[in-house]
């Protein structure tokens, strides 16, 4: 019983870790590279767009799944749209009344969460094919995976383009650090455009050579216990071979014995 | 006999290598290296020797972590460090070298594959990046006032991110003359002010010799034009891409500025007083970044002038040459696709064309 619920857990776990890193949508599937590219000037509002998404996602996966077995099959895709549009309309008006300067931060890229590829994908590869509760889990993956990347890629072009760290704006409230001097030698190259295509490729390059390193160590893991478990079968073969020819030799010897009281007695 | 091997063609031997391709064209960038010496001190060569160190470091240690053949022999990355260094403005702060090399040599170059297999030419982008980074330090030059001078008072400005701020030390371009007249209309070089004290009094000669504000390398276009002439003989590098670059570079300022009293003067001044000389024999040239059959060398030598002009006279920056070479850089496989048709092969006529539009009809649906 505990075990099967142990399972389960797991289950939905995968799930999750799937879309943090398994399959990264902006590391290993390389979706939604448009706001990824636009929207990372800054760590802030790369978390920014990130929450964002993450919302619209987790959402629109609920309604497609729940909804999937009525959508038909010809127009799924408008359908999906509209889901998802609805969403981020909602989105937009709640970030609009209540995070202004986030929501004048991310400006055209915000209502263009609509059209972003993870999410679509998300509702036509998982979503419209699976259970709601796996479908929301998929989606906070998926959307966190998004968040952690663009953060990622915003803190690292924010640092180097502008020399801050983490400056943003909630309301009244500021935070953020400026480093004494930094900022006059930063290397502005970064929080252009230019910049973002390089960090991205750099991010990404450096990312994939961890996770396959990883990956490999994995798998040479698993090798070297298939291959302890092989070696023990060997040895049980061996031990049950060995075991029987001792068996067969104690019988020998008592046949011979048998013989031989046999043999002695014939003798006499 | 039988001990003979006979290999497939071509059989012709020469002494040739990237090595001595390499060595060529190291001393062609001498004279422009001494012309800076001359007029800078010694500053910007302890800038080149950052530079030069720190392409050949990055090199040297791409290779090492990723287990590559050690290819630093070929001097391909001291050229580039060179180039690199010729390109900056006299006085930089320190690291912008140090960052300008790495970035050129592992970035642009190693990253790719190599030497060989870069998409752009990795001194011109890493001037390029440098100049997005910090545009500030990389658009501010300084009076070049003499070895002497030079030495003794560069050394101060090391770290010094505001050379504006100190008087006297700064000085206009004489591009930055002719950005300002094509708003106004007055004469290119009416803005101008002559360098003191080593000028000769002549705006056109100080010019030619390289005394006035500009790069460290590419300011003197008689160092140049003597390095350029001699990987010319030396066939080290394709005479028609510079020839054919800096007359369309005169043609189309010519044809930009024909409605202008002063047409004489922005073709002289667009001539020598930029970096067009230096980018068109040591940049446009490189092997690996420029086409080779002659109708695409003709297009990209074109193109590379007329963008020049363009971004020179219409763009925000004074300067046009870096941004040119590298868009046709990268336009270069393309303009490779304008390959020569093999021997025999019949002329398209309008006749033949149409008839082979109508072939697939004719054959049905055998396809579809």
């Amino acid at each position: 019983m505990s075990n099967s619920k142990n399972n389960v857990w797991q289950q939905k776990g995968k799930i999750i870790s799937n879309g943090l890193l398994t399959s990264n949508p902006t590391f290993r599937l390389v979706l939604g590279m448009c706001p990824t590219l636009a929207v990372t000037t800054s760590a802030f509002s790369g978390l920014g767009m990130g929450l964002a998404a993450t919302v619209v996602l987790v959402c629109s996966n609920a309604l497609v799944s729940l909804l999937r077995k009525v959508i038909p099959d010809k127009v799924r895709i408008p359908a999906f749209v509209l889901i998802i549009a609805t969403f981020v309309s909602l989105l937009q008006m709640l970030l609009q009344k209540f995070i202004p300067t986030l929501y004048s931060m991310l400006g055209v890229y915000l209502p263009l969460i609509v059209v972003n590829c993870i999410i679509l994908a998300r509702a036509e590869a998982f979503a419209s094919v699976n259970k709601v509760s796996d479908s929301i889990l998929d989606g906070l993956g998926m959307g966190l995976g998004f968040t952690l990347a663009l953060t990622l890629l915003g803190f690292i072009r924010e640092f180097i383009g502008s020399g801050t760290i983490f400056m943003g704006s909630i309301g009244a409230t500021e935070f953020g650090l400026t480093l004494g001097k930094l900022p006059e030698y930063s290397m502005s190259l970064f929080v252009l455009p230019a910049g973002g295509f390089l960090t991205l490729g750099l991010v990404m390059a450096a990312f994939n050579a961890i996770y396959s390193a990883a990956e490999k160590k994995k798998k040479e893991k698993m090798e070297a216990i298939a291959a302890q478990i092989e070696e023990a079968k060997k040895e049980a073969e061996d031990f049950a071979k060995l075991d029987a020819e001792l068996a067969a030799a104690n019988e020998a010897q008592v046949n011979t014995e048998e013989n031989k009281a046999e043999n002695e007695e014939v003798a006499k | 006999m039988s001990n003979y091997i006979v290999s497939t063609s071509p059989h012709f031997q020469s002494t040739s290598s990237t090595k001595t391709i390499m060595l060529d064209v190291i001393i062609a960038l001498i004279p422009a290296t001494i012309a800076m010496i001359v007029l800078y001190g010694i500053y910007p060569l302890f800038l080149m020797v950052l530079c030069v160190g720190s392409a050949v470091f990055g090199e040297w240690i791409y290779n090492v972590i990723t287990k590559k053949p050690q290819s630093v022999g070929d001097l391909s990355a001291v050229v580039t460090g060179m180039i690199l260094a010729l390109n900056l403005p006299p006085v930089v702060p320190f690291y912008v070298p140090i960052v300008g090399g790495l970035f050129s040599i592992i970035i642009v170059k190693m990253l790719f594959g190599g030497i060989g297999k870069n998409f752009a030419n990795p001194a011109i982008t890493g001037r390029i990046f440098l100049m997005l980074c910090w545009t500030g330090i990389m658009t501010t030059f300084v009076v070049p006032n003499g070895f002497v001078e030079g030495t003794k008072s560069f050394f101060q400005h090391a770290v010094n991110i505001n050379l504006g701020a100190v008087d006297g030390l700064t000085s206009a371009t004489p591009l930055a003359s002719v950005k300002a007249s094509v708003e106004s209309g007055a004469a290119p070089l009416a803005g101008y002010a002559m360098v003191s004290g080593w000028s000769t009094g002549n705006a056109y000669l100080d010019m030619f010799l390289g005394i006035i504000g500009g790069s460290a390398g590419e300011i003197c276009s008689l160092a140049i034009l003597v390095g350029g002439l001699y990987l010319v003989v030396r066939k080290v590098i394709d005479w028609k891409i510079p020839a054919i670059y800096i007359a369309s570079t005169v043609i189309f300022t010519a044809l930009f500025f024909c409605k202008s009293e002063y047409c004489g003067e922005y073709v002289y001044t667009y001539l020598f007083g930029g970096g067009l000389l230096f980018g068109a024999f040591f940049m446009a040239t490189d092997y690996a970044t420029s086409p080779k059959s002659t109708i695409a060398v003709v297009i990209y030598a074109l193109l590379l002038g007329l963008l020049t002009v363009v971004f020179r006279k219409y763009s925000t920056m004074n300067e046009g040459v870096s941004f040119a070479i590298l868009l046709m850089n990268i336009a270069t496989p393309l303009l490779e696709k304008i390959a020569p048709k093999a021997f025999g092969t019949p002329k398209k006529t309008f006749k033949k064309i149409f008839a082979k539009k109508a072939k697939p009809e004719a054959e049905g649906g055998k396809n579809g």
